[in-house]
């Protein structure tokens, strides 16, 4: 194995993966109603296409868009439609949901193995990806066809499986890696057949040795042919699996402000897209049920479940079997450097939702902000070089002009200067406050 | 599941906070301090009491004043006591140590805006002010162990005005004339050894101001070996480990980018060898680093990295 690579900069959180890690991946039955909200992905919200009434089959299409940004929306579950009307999303808050009760006696759709990976055309293998409605599968829920669609002029010459997973708790990368080996490696080649590229990169944190080793035999065991895949070890750190770091450890390679991957010939996809990939143009299964870690320090049976999309939490506890040993403080849609605490439990799991936790005031502690001592921490870990002190103190003193020359807008909010604040200052919550000051006085 | 709590990301936080900062420099002082208290007796116990009260009570005024909530809980207020109380010659009536003490808190913190806002290390600005205020007491040493009545040199006084200069070995140990805290060379390398070790200070300010100082003698002593005293003399003497271990450390004081660490040090051993060498006083540590620090927001400035994405990459894999 080559060199362990990293990007600078970054925090080394408690990981506790463990307590998810060697659980395998658990069926659930499926759900009695589902919410499946229509703004699934980045860029215009689903139309539905749909009625109150309508009996719908698992699968059929239940929302889509006219704008080039946008991903299809499927019916999880046969049923009927029983009502259109806003609830709760995890990150949206209120916003528009198709509500779906199961009918007990339609049987549950089966997948096979329909077309030959090998014989699919590329423009065929892009055409699925949009039927099935997939999106970035890691968190950033951009449709993955549109990413597909490399801008006039500039060419891909680098593929990278994201399979870092550095958020903590997180486990559900990790084991589809073990269990789905081969169907993320042929999604990668499928992928391979669009885009031409020269190199492909399998990149996993190595605090993941059980995922390096499935897929250093797969890839071995694959027929020859095409571009060499290479599993690549990163250093087990804080956000390495955020796309500009991968790149950068990876490549050298650093994605420019405003600029998207491919402006520096790399593409990157979440492994879990890859199996979805797979999936969608190998069984035309649509992006329907995914992996979701459900952990935490407050649940009795943590682990990784399959779980249709638009399942609501509070089912899921059902359906999972999970009780809470403890009374949780904060309930997480994604991991607990960047994901999103919950009101309530009606929210639904999405189809970029990697993780569900469950978190006591131990686990999740609230802290009282205090004097900053410019101890320059969070300059030291942040990734994008930033100075997240000078951007505190100037939204503090309302100092708006300085904020562009301070790059406020290359922050991506991944919460590394918040977590090493010895202060407790909650840097990122100052920073979003100046970013959407800064984008209201650039529009006006 | 009645009392769901939200927030902004992220949700986990490093154990470290001020606090556990704060008390592991004080943790690092301690084999120093007791260094001191073997040196220097009852006399050093009166400085730390003396020092410390005159930054407790400033720190109490002074919030009242302002009506501030009092925090006591950080330790900022007893580590500054404790390093002016280290900074002071041993025989300082201990009414001044007290002065000292208010001074660096009101004057040297709590004027600029409290703890975080201060431009300058208020222990070394305290000094400063007694130094002016009384620069008789400021410059007289006592034997230690004895504490003889009769007054001695510091080696670098020796150095510098003739004299024979202590061994070595005894710089090390400091059973020589100096500051209360200044003395044992070895004991102030565990406590920075410490510090470096569970990464509470960073090493390049230590190590450029060090390695600055050590180049700079090296030179000095080889270009004319009768005038100079060697690297390893100037390591040893004077306050340039407490120097340049816990006050040049000092975050809020110090730059906040990699680059200008590197800067402040170099800076830092620069201007004290300048003094030490060629200046009206025997040792420069304090002003080096009171200098350093006013250039702290210039050294920030110009050591800012480039944007992500903007540096033109040497060799991309």
């Amino acid at each position: 194995m080559a060199k362990i690579l990293t990007f600078k900069g970054g925090i080394h959180p408690d990981y506790r993966k463990e307590i998810s890690m060697s659980e395998p991946v658990r069926e659930v039955p499926l759900p009695e109603r589902v919410v499946v909200p229509l703004s699934q992905h980045i860029g215009a919200p689903d139309i539905p296409v749909v009625n109150k009434g309508d009996v719908v089959s698992e699968g059929d299409v239940i929302g889509r868009s006219e704008s080039f940004i946008s991903a299809l929306v499927h019916s999880p579950i046969c049923g009927k439609v029983t009502d259109i009307k806003k609830a709760f999303h995890p990150s949206l808050g209120p916003s528009m949901s198709v509500f779906i009760e199961r009918d007990e006696k339609a049987a549950p759709r089966r997948y096979e193995y329909k077309n030959d990976p090998a014989s699919v055309s590329p423009e065929d293998i892009v055409e699925k990806v949009h039927l099935a409605g997939i999106v970035g599968m890691g968190g950033a829920a951009f449709p993955s066809h549109v990413k597909f669609s490399v801008p006039e002029g500039r060419s891909i010459d680098t593929l990278i499986a994201n399979g870092a997973e550095c958020e903590p708790y997180l486990t559900c990368d990790q084991v589809l890696m073990t269990r789905k080996t081969n169907e993320i490696l042929s999604g990668i080649r499928l992928a391979e057949k669009v885009l031409r590229p020269e190199r492909i990169f399998v990149a996993v944190e190595d605090n993941k040795k059980a995922a390096v080793f499935a897929l250093e035999k797969a890839v071995k065991e694959m027929a020859s042919g095409g571009a060499r895949i290479s599993v690549v070890t990163l250093k087990t750190k804080y956000p390495q699996g955020g796309e500009k770091q991968i790149i950068k450890a990876l490549t050298g390679r650093e994605v420019p402000p405003g600029k998207l991957p491919s402006d520096v010939g790399c593409m990157v996809h979440n492994v879990g897209t890859f199996n979805a990939i797979y999936e969608a143009v190998v069984m035309e299964k649509p992006l329907l049920e995914r992996v979701v870690t459900v952990s935490g320090d407050c649940v009795s049976r943590p682990g990784n479940y399959t779980i249709r999309v638009g399942t609501l939490i509070e089912d899921l506890i059902e359906l999972c079997g999970i009780k809470m040993t403890a009374e949780p403080r904060k309930i997480l849609v994604g991991g607990p450097m960047m994901g999103i605490a919950q009101t309530g439990i009606s929210v639904p799991v999405l189809k970029n939702t990697s993780g569900i936790l469950f978190l006591s005031d131990k686990a999740a502690p609230l802290y009282d902000e205090r004097q900053c001592i410019r101890c320059a921490k969070c300059v030291d870990v942040c990734p994008m070089r930033l100075f997240p002190t000078d951007m505190m103190r100037n939204v503090k003193k309302e100092n708006w002009d300085n904020m562009e020359d301070l790059y406020i807008s290359d922050c991506m909010e991944c919460g590394s200067c918040t977590y090493i604040c010895p202060a407790r200052i909650p840097l990122v919550q100052y920073i979003k406050e100046g970013k959407a000051v800064v984008s209201r006085k650039k529009r006006s | 599941m009645k009392r769901l709590t939200i927030g902004v990301s992220p949700h986990i936080f490093s154990p470290v906070d001020t606090t556990y900062l704060m008390k592991s420099v004080i943790k690092a002082l301690l084999p120093a301090l007791a260094a001191g208290v073997y040196f220097f007796r009852w006399q050093a116990v009166g400085l730390v009491i003396a020092s410390v009260s005159g930054c407790l009570l400033a720190e109490v005024l002074s919030r009242k004043l302002r009506k501030k909530p009092i925090e006591m809980g950080n330790y900022s207020s007893l580590l500054t006591g404790m390093l002016l109380a280290m900074i002071l010659p041993p025989s300082l009536p201990l009414w001044m140590a007290f002065l000292g003490g208010v001074v660096a808190i009101a004057l040297g913190r709590e004027i600029f805006g409290g703890l975080g806002s201060n431009v300058f290390n208020p222990a070394l600005l305290a000094r400063a002010f007694l130094m002016a205020a009384f620069p008789v007491a400021l410059t007289t040493w006592i034997r230690p162990i004895t504490l003889d009545a009769v007054t001695t040199a510091t080696p670098l006084g020796l150095a510098k005005f003739g004299g024979e200069t202590p061994a070595l070995g005894l710089l090390a140990w400091g059973r020589i004339g100096g500051c209360m805290g200044e003395t044992s060379a070895l004991a102030l390398l565990a406590g920075i050894a410490y510090l470096l070790y569970v990464k509470v200070i960073d090493y390049r300010i230590p190590t450029a101001y060090l390695g600055t100082v050590m180049v700079f003698a090296g030179i000095t002593r080889f270009i004319s070996p009768a005038v100079y005293m060697g690297p390893m003399f100037h390591l040893l003497a004077g306050g340039l480990l407490l120097g340049a271990g816990f006050m040049a450390t000092d975050p809020v004081t110090s730059p906040v980018t990699a680059r200008g660490r590197w800067v402040f040090g170099v800076g830092c051993g620069l201007i004290t060898m300048t003094i030490r060498l060629w200046g009206g006083l025997p040792e420069g540590v304090m002003y080096s680093i009171l200098l350093m620090n006013a250039a702290t927001p210039l050294i920030n400035r110009m050591t800012r990295p480039k944007r992500y994405g903007t540096v033109k990459v040497e060799k991309s894999r």
